[in-house]
């Protein structure tokens, strides 16, 4: 089996992801659709450190996997709080700076 | 040349007393009047000591200069402020100097009641100071700087009385057309300068014998508009009898010593240029011979006291101005009839103010009347200078007046012809209004209402009119006894020697005679034998209707250069609106207009952002891609 596929996969998983990220409005959902696009990036790179047998590729993901995990805690934060006040999960709610 | 060290003198002292005046405030007003009086009579003790050690020196050294300091130096260009004090600047020097003494004398009298007398004396006196830098400069640019001292001066006197909308108006009007004149001045120190290379008398007058024609009528042609500008000449006449706004001693010092006399000054002062400049020259006379006509005619039209004897110098200038185009032959007669002019011109004036004094400050004549009982030291005194305006023998204005006729007929050709007819008639005008005016003052019967309460004025006004018609009598007699003004200012001018007699000086005498009496005669007919209107009459011929006007000078000013211009301004100012400030607003309104359509695209929707964030990635790695294929 060709390494290819995974790279095909990676691209759809990407493409799910960041068309969820543009026409879901839960933020939940979003949000879940960005860490699909972060572990599509993962897998890529994972792939590539296959193709070309060095490990530099799976040392970048475990640093993504770092990233994604900070921002996993940050934007759960956000979320919560701007449900908490707002009582609306919705993206669309809040446009606040756009006045 | 001789150096003298007393010049500046001459200038200094009104120049401190005005100087002192102003800075003072209202600390001088109990003695600041006095103050100016002495300093101006002192300057002109210093002018006597001046001639008297000038008369006791050979002719060659008479001139004597004083070097104040180095103003001007530029490579080879040098100016020096320096003073130049010859046979002409002493004739100017001594009736600056003592005509306006006598006019400051009077004005403590006359302005007692005025609360910013203090401040008048002040102009007064930087009216003379101004005055005398305009006739004692070396060069022209010296000159300069008094012409406009001068403007200043005349300015700030004429709209003394500036809360009256009409007099600060008139005060504005005589700024606005002296500086056309003015411009001409610069013209032609610009001219001299770029092309002679120097501004000096001296130097100038050196030149002019290896300059081109062209270049000397230029400048002459400039001068002569800086001289029309100063004595109110034909076409800058327009300011003269709006001056009268100003108080009447403000008149006589305009009249007769020190502004309008600048013009004629320039003139005899530049007879090198003139001499160079046959063009320029013949301009001159033209503009005299105008002139004298033109201030006649309105004379003759006119109830006001003052705008008579306003447009009465205007046609004596006239005379000054023809006289000095006629070339060395006139110099002399022109300064002559300019000295003698300035005492009874100034005599008039003061007597014109005292009757004002006494009759609550009325001007037209219309109103006047029997004045003669009432005032007995005024019609006298007015009488004589009357005497001598119209060149009855033996006073003063026959001597000078007679002389300018017969060398404008002596000019030779039909220009002689022309223009001493020109002078003969003027004088036949002239001694009809100045009749006029005594018939309808003095002599005719009474035309004012009985709250009225003419009276003689006070020894202070009235002293200076007694000297000045003393001076009106004899001053004539005495310049001319033996050609003395002739022969003093000779060695300044370049005598060409040729001289032809058209007509015998007694025909001459005669036929100008024979036209002042006609003059006479007719306004007797008219005034003393007939009685007169107390209200200007309404049906009169268009050509007095004119009269009435100046001439149509306004209408003609109007039409001609001020409607135009506020037709120019007004366009300039719709372009500075239109398209200088549309185009500074229009480049702030294209950074409004799009920062509002760029604002729409944050539309505040986080799904928009991220769509947008992909569509750049997208293309940054597409580009990328494209770029590294």
């Amino acid at each position: 089996m060709s390494l290819d596929n995974y790279l095909y996969l990676s691209a759809i998983l990407f493409t799910i992801g960041a068309v969820g990220v543009v026409v879901r409005r839960n933020a939940i959902v979003v949000f879940m659709c960005v860490e699909l696009m972060l572990n599509a990036a993962n897998l890529t790179l994972v792939t590539f450190s296959r193709i070309n047998g060095t490990l530099d590729g799976q040392v970048v993901a475990f640093f993504t996997m770092v990233v994604a995990a900070c921002e996993v805690v940050v934007g759960l934060a956000i979320i919560v709080t701007i449900y908490r006040s707002r009582r609306s999960a919705s993206i669309d709610d809040a446009n606040l700076l756009k006045r | 040349m001789v150096t003298n060290n007393g010049i500046v003198y001459l200038i200094a002292l009104p120049l401190i007393g005005s100087l002192l005046l102003l800075l003072l405030g209202r600390k001088a007003d109990k003695w600041g009047h006095l103050l100016a009086t002495a300093l101006s009579a002192s300057s002109f003790a210093v002018g006597l000591f001046q001639l008297s050690e000038m008369l006791s020196r050979e002719t060659e050294n008479r001139p004597v200069t004083q070097k104040l300091f180095n103003w001007i130096s530029v490579g080879s260009f040098n100016v020096d402020a320096s003073l130049l004090l010859d046979q002409l600047s002493i004739c100017f020097v001594l009736l600056i100097t003592g005509v306006g003494t006598l006019i400051h004398i009077y004005s403590i009298s006359y302005m007692s009641h005025d609360k910013d007398r203090r401040r008048f004396f002040a102009y007064l006196n930087l009216f003379i100071a101004a005055m005398l830098l305009l006739v004692l400069g070396d060069s022209y640019l010296n000159l300069y700087v008094g012409w406009e001292g001068v403007g200043l001066a005349s300015y700030l006197l004429i709209g003394f009385w500036n809360q009256k909308q009409a007099y600060a108006t008139a005060s504005k009007k005589a700024f606005v057309m002296n500086r056309i004149g003015d411009m001409g001045l610069s013209f032609a120190i610009m001219i001299a300068f770029a092309s002679l290379g120097t501004v000096s008398f001296s130097g100038v007058k050196e030149q002019a014998h290896y300059a081109s024609e062209a270049t000397m009528t230029a400048i002459g042609v400039a001068l002569l508009i800086a001289a029309v500008g100063k004595s109110a000449q034909f076409p800058l006449q327009a300011w003269l009898g709006d001056a009268m706004a100003g108080p009447t001693p403000v008149s006589a010092l305009i009249h007769a010593a020190t502004m309008v006399t600048a013009g004629v000054y320039l003139i005899v002062r530049s007879n090198f240029v003139f001499e160079a400049a046959p063009t320029a020259q013949l301009l001159v006379l033209i503009v005299g011979a105008i002139t004298l006509m033109f201030g006649a005619i309105v004379g003759t039209a006119k109830d006001d006291i003052k705008k008579v004897l306003a447009a009465s110098t205007m046609s004596q200038i006239g005379y000054m101005i023809l006289g000095a185009g006629l070339g060395p032959a006139g110099y002399a007669f022109a300064i002559m009839h300019l000295l003698t002019h300035g005492f009874f011109k100034a005599g008039m004036f003061l007597g014109a103010g005292s009757v004002m004094h006494g009759m609550n400050d009325e001007v037209n004549m219309r109103k006047y009347g029997a004045l003669r009982k009432f005032m007995p030291i005024t019609f006298i005194t007015f009488g004589l200078g009357y005497l001598a305006i119209i060149g009855v023998p033996p006073f003063a204005g026959f001597y000078s007046k007679d002389m300018i006729i017969e060398t404008a007929f002596n000019a030779g050709g039909l220009k002689g012809i022309l223009l001493g007819s020109t002078a003969l008639l003027g004088a036949a005008i002239t001694a009809f209004y100045m009749t006029r005016v005594m018939i309808l003052t003095f002599t005719s019967p009474k035309r004012w209402d009985e709250d009225q309460h003419p009276h003689e004025s006070p020894i202070l006004m009235w002293a200076p009119m007694a000297i000045l018609a003393i001076g009106s009598v004899t001053s004539g007699f005495l310049l001319s006894r033996g050609n003395a003004l002739k022969h003093w200012l000779e060695p300044l001018f370049e005598e060409h020697g040729e001289h032809q007699e058209l007509l015998a000086p007694i025909v001459v005498s005669g036929l100008t005679l024979l036209m002042v009496a006609i003059g006479v005669a007719s306004a007797v007919i008219k005034y003393q034998l007939s009685d007169v209107d107390e209200v200007a009459p309404e049906s009169v011929s268009t050509f007095t209707r004119f009269a009435r006007r100046d001439l149509l000078q306004d209408d003609i000013n109007e039409a001609l250069f001020m409607r135009p211009g506020q037709a120019i301004t007004s366009a300039l100012v719709k372009i500075d609106e239109r398209v200088v400030d549309g185009a500074v607003r229009g480049i702030g309104k294209i950074a409004i207009g799009s920062g509002a359509q760029l604002r729409k695209v944050q539309t505040g929707y986080v799904r928009s952002y991220a769509a947008l964030i992909l569509v750049g990635a997208v293309a940054l790695i597409a580009a990328i891609w494209v770029v590294t294929q």
